[in-house]
């Protein structure tokens, strides 16, 4: 299929991490940590618990500073932007936090409105319509007027990704999406995923440790190691659990459990 | 830049040809003008062109889907869309789109209205009730068996409640001493009478003022933390935990904090009448009424009755305050705003009730001639 003139070339590096070190207090989890994020790409940052991997997105997205390197996003540096820089820059992107983070005074639909009636200056019956539209994307069109603490974690999750996207920002960070959704939810977050990725060039940079989506949705990954303070491989799923040779990413990517040195 | 053009063909077809790109920063002038070149023929079969299309995102989708979900008697179709575009686009039903599958529910008529709140006050009559009888209970047996009492959280919730507490009762006495000394002081020097103010202070912040006041300004301060704590626990599903393990949370959250309200409670009304008293006397040196004079003055006015009368109340409004901050905490919901509204109840109930037990106090004072 040939690419419509409008979209972004793909490959182009659009998030670059060059020798971040991050943590609380000054005391770093992650040291020296380098990668490329490219155009298009669904890039997933895996991980154990408290290996680092939200850590890591909180600093890419701005909301923590880190404690030595630099974040570029579209070229500029978010670690020197300053506040109003930083703002702008933060409106280009959507985050999807792992509770779903919905405001709990306003019904989804609101919820979802919010970005749009901000940011946009389309007519109200048609913000109306798209932010719908986004939550018939993540399957809560029969739910717009329920109020967030009505609904299950999965659903406030849905509704959170649904917001994230409201404004179809050309970079998407997710945070544990897949956790606490049904198999068949997850599985078509999954097929969604993939289909904004390929068909508008969205690119994802999606913290997770469901391996299921990782083999489904993902081009390629980092994995982050508590020990090691940083990243121990990285690449396209399928060929690291397939060719890998270190014991440490082959355990983590077929499910072996951790033994302990005699 | 996104661009429509409206053209009616010979063969009574009404093209809508899109062009440019299609995202929420070029549809804002461009979504009323589709809409309206669409219903001006609604009899007309019409067929929306996205050849030109350069780019569509989710707001250029949802163009599409507005004019595909629009009742008309003419067939409409969307033509020569980019396979990429079409693609996103097939994932929505405009049939589904047409009406809001979940609108808000139509307002219950006034009679209705009046019932729910009615059986809400009820319900939540009931629940006080029941919750005195749990505390009464708990209270009971934290007597009979102290070493079931968590004595380390009665220690910490006690500094919170009474030592953090000194510097606002402090403040708010001393003031209070002051300003009931200044506005007392000049009217009553007209008649020389100026030496009465320490009788007035005396009586007013042991039997009335340091009592109330304290109790206010706890209830603002330990019961909304009491109910926001809980609160916050039960959102968490804390208070759950502590169901399924077996433990009671009105003996395991409630008792320690009123065991701690009621050791406080009394020591900082003691603390807030006497730096109360000490205010009134710092100002009326400035009336020339010497420190010793204001403190003989108190000696021979108040009696050991006026101030057990205030110190007995202290233990009645600990108990209140502690009671409805966790009772509060208790009720909270789901959701973010549970938190403050549970806080917020808390205080307002506290302090309508004080005020309320304050009057009862005062009558039976009175029928007792104390």
């Amino acid at each position: 299929m040939s690419v419509p003139p409008g979209l972004p070339s793909e490959g182009e590096v659009i998030i670059r991490v060059e020798d971040v070190d991050a943590g609380y207090d000054g005391v770093a989890i992650l040291e020296h940590v380098s990668f490329d994020v490219r155009r298009g790409e669904v890039f997933g940052i895996l991980g154990g618990s408290g290996g680092g991997k939200s850590t890591l997105m909180k600093v890419m997205i701005g909301l923590n500073p880190p404690i030595a390197g630099h974040i570029f996003i579209g070229g500029e540096d978010i670690v020197t932007a300053g506040d109003a820089q930083l703002e702008g820059l933060q409106r280009t992107f959507g985050v999807m936090y792992q509770s779903g983070a919905l405001f709990g005074s306003m019904t989804l639909l609101e919820n979802v409105r919010l970005p749009l009636e901000i940011y946009t200056e389309l007519p109200d019956d048609a913000i109306d319509l798209v932010a719908r539209m986004k939550l018939e994307l993540v399957g809560l069109e029969a739910f717009t007027g329920h109020m967030p603490a009505e609904l299950s974690g999965g659903m406030q999750k849905r509704a959170g990704i649904a917001r994230a996207m409201a404004l179809d920002p050309s970079i998407l960070f997710l945070d544990e999406p897949s956790s606490g959704l049904d198999p068949i939810t997850a599985a078509s977050l999954d097929a969604t995923i993939r289909r904004l990725s390929d068909n508008l060039g969205v690119t994802f940079v999606i913290v997770t440790h469901d391996l299921g989506s990782v083999f489904v949705a993902m081009d390629r990954v980092i994995l982050l190691d508590r020990r090691a303070k940083g990243i121990i491989a990285e690449g396209d799923p399928r060929r690291l659990r397939d060719e890998t040779t270190d014991p440490r990413v082959r355990a983590f990517f077929r499910r072996e459990a951790e033994t302990v040195a005699a | 830049m996104a661009a429509l053009a409206i053209n009616d063909t010979a063969d009574g077809r009404r093209t809508l040809a899109l062009t440019g790109r299609l995202d929420a920063t070029t549809l804002p002038g461009l979504w009323d003008a589709a809409r309206r070149a669409a219903a001006d023929a609604p009899r007309r079969p019409l067929v929306i062109d996205a050849a030109g299309v350069e780019y569509c995102d989710g707001a250029g989708a949802a163009l599409f889907v507005d004019l595909l979900r629009q009742p008309r008697e003419g067939k409409v179709e969307v033509a020569n869309l980019h396979p990429t575009y079409a693609a996103l686009l097939k994932q929505f039903d405009p049939a589904v789109l047409v009406h809001d599958l979940d609108p808000e529910p139509p307002r219950r008529p006034a009679i209705e209205e009046l019932g729910y709140a009615a059986f809400g006050v009820w319900r939540d009559i009931r629940t006080q009730v029941q919750f005195i009888g749990e505390t009464f209970a708990a209270l009971v047996f934290a007597v009979r068996y102290p070493r079931s009492v968590r004595w380390k959280d009665v220690w910490r919730i006690c500094e919170q409640v009474g030592a953090d507490a000194l510097p606002i009762v402090a403040l708010i006495s001393f003031l209070l001493g002051m300003i009931l000394a200044f506005q007392s002081a000049v009217p009553m020097k007209r008649f020389g009478a100026e030496i009465f103010v320490a009788d007035l202070i005396g009586l007013s912040m042991l039997r009335e003022l340091g009592p109330l006041m304290t109790a206010i300004l706890l209830a603002g301060r330990s019961g909304a933390a009491f109910a926001a704590e809980i609160g916050t626990m039960r959102v968490n599903q804390e208070v759950d935990a502590l169901s399924t393990m077996g433990l009671s949370p009105v003996r395991f959250l409630v008792t320690p904090r009123i065991i701690a309200a009621v050791l406080m409670t009394p020591l900082l009304v003691l603390f807030s009448d006497l730096v109360g008293m000490v205010g009134g006397a710092i100002t009326m040196q400035s009336f020339s009424i010497p420190i010793v004079t204001f403190l003989k003055e108190i000696d021979s006015a108040v009696n050991m009755t006026d101030f057990l009368a205030g110190f007995v109340k202290s233990f009645v409004f600990a108990v209140l305050i502690a009671g409805i901050g966790c009772l509060r905490g208790l009720q909270t919901r789901a959701g973010a705003s549970a938190v403050g509204d549970a806080a917020t109840r808390a205080v307002v109930t506290g302090i309508i009730l004080l005020v309320v037990v304050d009057g009862l106090f005062a009558v039976a004072y009175y029928l007792l001639d104390i």
